[in-house]
């Protein structure tokens, strides 16, 4: 047994042990510890040994025709992604408040540490059967995180949208990863093994025309679990409507699974195919930045507006994806990391503010500065981070991804004028980032009450996740230099 | 041992317990069923012996054939019987409603003793590869259901679907039986195996061949519940006692399943029709899939809910059946191992579902949805197990349904690369995603709904070996949705 099993594994267990009678609460912070400081060791282990190949790799063979393997191990790629959950689990499970009923609050943290081992067990899985498999099991947990403790009147309907959009998108998905599996495998050996689906470089099995079909469903799948724009319309209710630190998990650790497939499985495997719709998915994600980006600003709740940045943030990481160099998909690794720690930031103090005031509807809010100092100061650094500015990581990933499109690039291609448009993008949201910021915690205090600063129990996660933000934002090679392998398959 | 000893026993163990109940008087009924459960217990485990010479086709006066999926369906009827009779032991008190308090007014000893002669039809209809057997042994089958659907003599729901069930049933045997003799006119002979060379020459005329077909799905295309044969499904499942709704919707379809696949695959193995066949076979399969997937979402009884859930079942397994005949051009499990493994799955997760349902009922006394409510907050382990058994019918991993859907795909979605049936495939996504629906609004009944105030958490009371069945059903959902290897073993 691995450290990458013990890490999947330990919020299982601890699941487990909350249903048969563990303390839930206690339980959950021990787990999330525990996973942090392994995590950290993953972390630390990847560095010096560098992230081009699979370290602490292990499996069982489950099936052998077709051969299905249960196998974990990590590489630079699946490394970052797996710090990054770890450490929006951490701060998941410190941000919830421990005052819920002694039945359900059970039922709370199970939901939690099962949505963190599916997102773990995705990343890690070195079997195409199991990435699927693992993200699968948020699906019941979200349903229930969003129906039961959910917030606002419409969290029912949400909680359907939610999992029958994605449901279907997971459909989609299988439909096409089981084309996917049959016509890569080796003649009469057919395997999930994703190492043994990679084509050997120069010549690959399919026709352009087969892989253009097969990267189809791969790309809607994966667009609607990610919400691509024409997709995206589940994402933000739900986040609004979810507990904290669902919101914080979906948005900021589960959202990149699709882009994770992205560029573990439908990118190297089917260059070809994404060349088809490569002017399609660059459309699309104008869609998502410009598109969203005025709804954004149109906006009138604070929570749904996080939620539409998020959806908007999603193009600039498919930006990178669709530059197929190393340069743009070491950004969008990056921006994955990024964008998943603040938007897990922002929603964590966007809860904290939803508990102490009666609405979040900006044009009601105002002078909230003065009264909680410290929310104000790291929210203003959570809204820099999420605009992009220097010195945050995600600065850093968004002017890797915009100089990835200029990369060998003689002339104006479509590419390059999809960024251009794309830039624009930065704009947007500086202008709805600010101007939330500007009307909720400065100005005029608007009502009476002068709500309290930020609990003692937040301020060890915000503390971390802003360090963290700034340490990648001057460091970013931390986590660059990582990654270098994935893009020779190209 | 002789295999057929097998069915031999059951008959006997079911004989003994009438005569147990002969005798027993006033006396509880209760140790009846035990006497069940305990001597299908055993057969089980002599059917373990029977089953050691793998790849084997032992035949008995032509008629009686005991191979590996004989073996694995006459497993398949004696757990589903067993676990039936657990249930029916449970659901002893509504019984008890509905016909007499007297135990030996209510008929209840017989109740127990009539799934086991069942049973033993079924077990023979796992062996039988000749069309007279399979007709006697599928009547064996249909009259134990007759009573046990009727049992409950004073629930008018009951009688009309007893009554139902009987019109339809004796129609759909009218089906089987001309077409029995429509095949024999055409082929001369009623055993499978010959019929397939004589289907397979060239002098054939198409169109007898073609209505005998039709007519031989219809019979038994009422057994599984496929479209257009399924109207009585909804009624009968909903008025019948628990524990006979669950072994008409496990037993009887994966026995139903196993003639069809037998029946079905001379006529698609045979060229001069195989195409239109299969044409037939695909509308019946998307007929299915539309209607037990659309029709499930309205419903607000869970038994009807889990009726129009067994005909889109239906409808996912017939998927398959189009790449009968093509084996070897699969990557995976071929179409008989997938359906095998899928039904398998089907009977723990729906058994699983039943077995709370039967708890619930007792309890509230209803069989809506609404009689879920709160379960979540007053028996969390009932809630948690009736959770896994709707998350495994609607194909969430690491649970057995989802290998059952993900083989069955795999044939799917390899059938559509090969010869274009994408429509299959289509509906059969949507069917799953609407799945996700009307399942999950159990457990959004489960765990959301009904406000259950302090002074009413209590849990519910479960007998002791009806607990012990749910947590090895639970257990067993989830170990062979991570190790499908030893199911699947017993299907290839």
């Amino acid at each position: 047994m691995t450290i990458i099993d013990l890490i999947i594994i330990i919020p299982i267990l601890a699941a487990v042990a909350i249903g048969c009678g563990g303390s839930a609460r206690v339980l959950a912070l021990a787990a999330a510890w525990a996973n942090l400081l392994l995590g950290l060791v993953v972390f630390v282990t990847l560095v010096a040994k560098g992230g081009d190949e699979m370290h602490f790799k292990s499996s069982w063979v489950l099936l052998h025709s077709p051969e299905l393997t249960l196998g974990f191990a990590v590489d630079g790629m699946s490394g970052v992604l797996v710090l990054l959950t770890v450490i929006v689990t951490f701060c998941a499970v410190r941000v919830s408040s421990g005052d819920l009923g002694k039945g359900s609050g059970k039922l709370y943290y199970i939901s939690l540490l099962l949505i963190a081992a599916g997102a773990l067990g995705a990343f890690c899985a070195t079997d195409l059967f199991f990435f699927y498999a693992f993200h699968e099991l948020a699906l019941i947990p979200t349903f229930l995180m969003i129906g039961i403790y959910g917030n606002g009147r419409e969290k029912v309907a949400t909680a359907w949208k939610i999992t029958i959009y994605l449901g279907v998108g997971s459909l989609i998905l299988l439909g096409g990863l089981i084309a996917l599996y049959v016509s890569l495998s080796p003649p009469g050996a057919p395997t999930f093994d994703i190492a043994k689906l990679a084509p050997s470089p120069g010549e690959h099995p399919l026709s352009a025309e087969v892989q253009k079909w097969i990267f189809l469903p791969l790309l809607v799948g994966f667009g609607i679990l990610v919400s691509l724009f024409p997709f995206h319309s589940w994402a933000a209710p739900a986040y609004a409507a979810a507990p904290t630190p669902v919101a914080m998990l979906h948005a900021g650790v589960l959202k990149k699974f699709g882009l994770y497939g992205m560029l573990r499985v439908a990118m190297p495997l089917l260059p070809e195919g994404f060349e088809a719709w490569k002017g399609l998915l660059l459309v699309l994600l104008l869609g998502n930045i410009l598109y969203v980006g005025l709804v954004t600003i149109s906006q009138r709740y604070l929570d749904r507006m996080i939620g539409n940045s998020s959806v908007m943030h999603m193009g600039y990481i498919f930006l990178g994806i669709a530059c197929c160099n190393s340069i743009g998909w070491g950004g969008a690794v990056l921006m994955m990391f990024a964008h998943g720690i603040s938007i897990a930031l922002l929603f964590a103090l966007c809860g904290s503010l939803r508990e102490r005031l009666d609405t979040l509807e900006i044009s009601r809010l105002g002078g909230l500065g003065g009264s909680m100092p410290f929310l104000a100061v790291t929210f203003g650094f959570a809204a820099f981070a999420s605009i992009g500015l220097p010195g945050f990581a995600n600065f850093a990933s968004e002017i890797t991804i915009f100089f990835a499109a200029f990369k060998d690039a003689g002339e104006m291609g479509i590419l390059q004028v999809a960024t251009i448009l794309a830039l624009w993008g930065v704009v947007i949201s500086a202008v709805y980032m600010l101007r939330a910021y500007r009307s909720i915690f400065q100005g005029e205090l608007i009502g009476e009450r002068y709500p309290a600063d930020l609990a003692q129990s937040m301020r060890l996660p915000v503390v971390l996740m802003i360090v963290i933000l700034l340490l990648t934002g001057f460091f970013p090679n931390i986590i660059l230099k990582l990654l270098p392998n994935l893009f020779e398959v190209l | 041992m002789l295999p057929y000893y097998l069915e031999i026993c059951v008959v006997v163990l079911g004989s003994l317990m009438l005569c147990m109940e002969l005798f027993a008087g006033r006396r509880s009924r209760a140790k009846i069923a035990m006497v069940g459960v305990a001597g299908l217990g055993v057969i089980f485990a002599l059917l373990m012996f029977a089953v050691c010479s793998p790849g084997e086709d032992l035949q008995y006066w032509g008629i009686y054939h005991f191979d590996k999926w004989a073996a694995f369906y006459k497993g398949l009827a004696l757990i589903s019987t067993l676990l039936v009779l657990v249930m029916a032991r449970e659901f002893a008190p509504v019984f008890k409603h509905y016909t007499s308090q007297d135990e030996e007014k209510s008929g209840i000893g017989e109740f127990y003793c009539l799934p086991i002669f069942v049973c033993s039809g079924l077990m023979w209809m796992a062996s039988a590869k000749d069309l007279v057997t399979i007709f006697v042994s599928l009547e064996l089958v249909t009259m134990g259901f007759y009573v046990l659907v009727a049992f409950m003599r004073r629930n008018v729901g009951s009688l009309e679907a007893g009554v139902k069930y009987l019109i339809l049933g004796a129609l759909s045997t009218g089906f089987l039986v001309y077409g029995i003799a429509w095949t024999f006119g055409v082929s001369g002979t009623f055993n499978l195996e010959e019929l397939s060379v004589v289907l397979a020459g060239d002098d054939i005329p198409s169109a007898p061949v073609m209505f005998a077909f039709a007519l031989l799905i219809a019979g038994i295309g009422f057994k599984i519940a496929v479209v257009p044969f399924q109207i009585w499904v909804p009624d009968v499942y909903q008025g019948a006692a628990m524990p006979v709704t669950a072994y008409l919707s496990v037993a009887s379809k994966a026995a139903g399943f196993i003639v069809f696949l037998r029946v079905v695959d001379p006529f698609l193995a045979a060229p001069s029709i195989r195409e239109p066949a299969i044409y037939l076979m695909v509308f019946v399969t998307c007929a299915t899939l539309i209607y037990g997937n659309l029709a499930a979402i309205a419903q607000k009884n869970i038994k009807r809910l889990l009726a129009y859930s067994s005909i889109a079942h239906a409808g996912f397994l017939l998927m398959a059946l189009p790449a009968l005949g093509a084996a070897g051009t699969i990557a995976g499990p071929g179409p008989e191992s997938a359906i095998s493994f899928y039904l398998a799955g089907y009977l723990l997760m729906t058994l699983l579902c039943f077995l709370v349902l039967t708890v619930v009922r007792v309890a509230t006394n209803g069989e809506d949805l609404t009689a879920l409510e709160g379960l979540g907050k007053r028996s969390p382990f009932l809630a948690f197990a009736m959770l896994v058994g709707v998350a495994s019918l609607a194909g969430i991993p690491l649970t057995v349904g989802f290998f059952g859907k993900f083989f069955l795909f795999n044939i799917a979605i390899q059938n559509a690369m090969q010869n274009g049936l994408w429509i299959v495939v289509f509906l059969a996504v949507l069917g799953a995603a609407t799945g996700f629906y009307y399942y999950f609004k159990i457990i959004r009944a489960m765990y959301w709904e009904g406000s259950v105030s302090e002074g009413e958490v209590t849990g519910l009371k479960v007998g002791r070996l009806a607990m012990l069945a749910i947590i090895l059903l639970v257990v067993a959902v989830f170990f062979f949705g991570i190790f499908p290897a030893p199911l699947l073993g017993l299907t290839l």
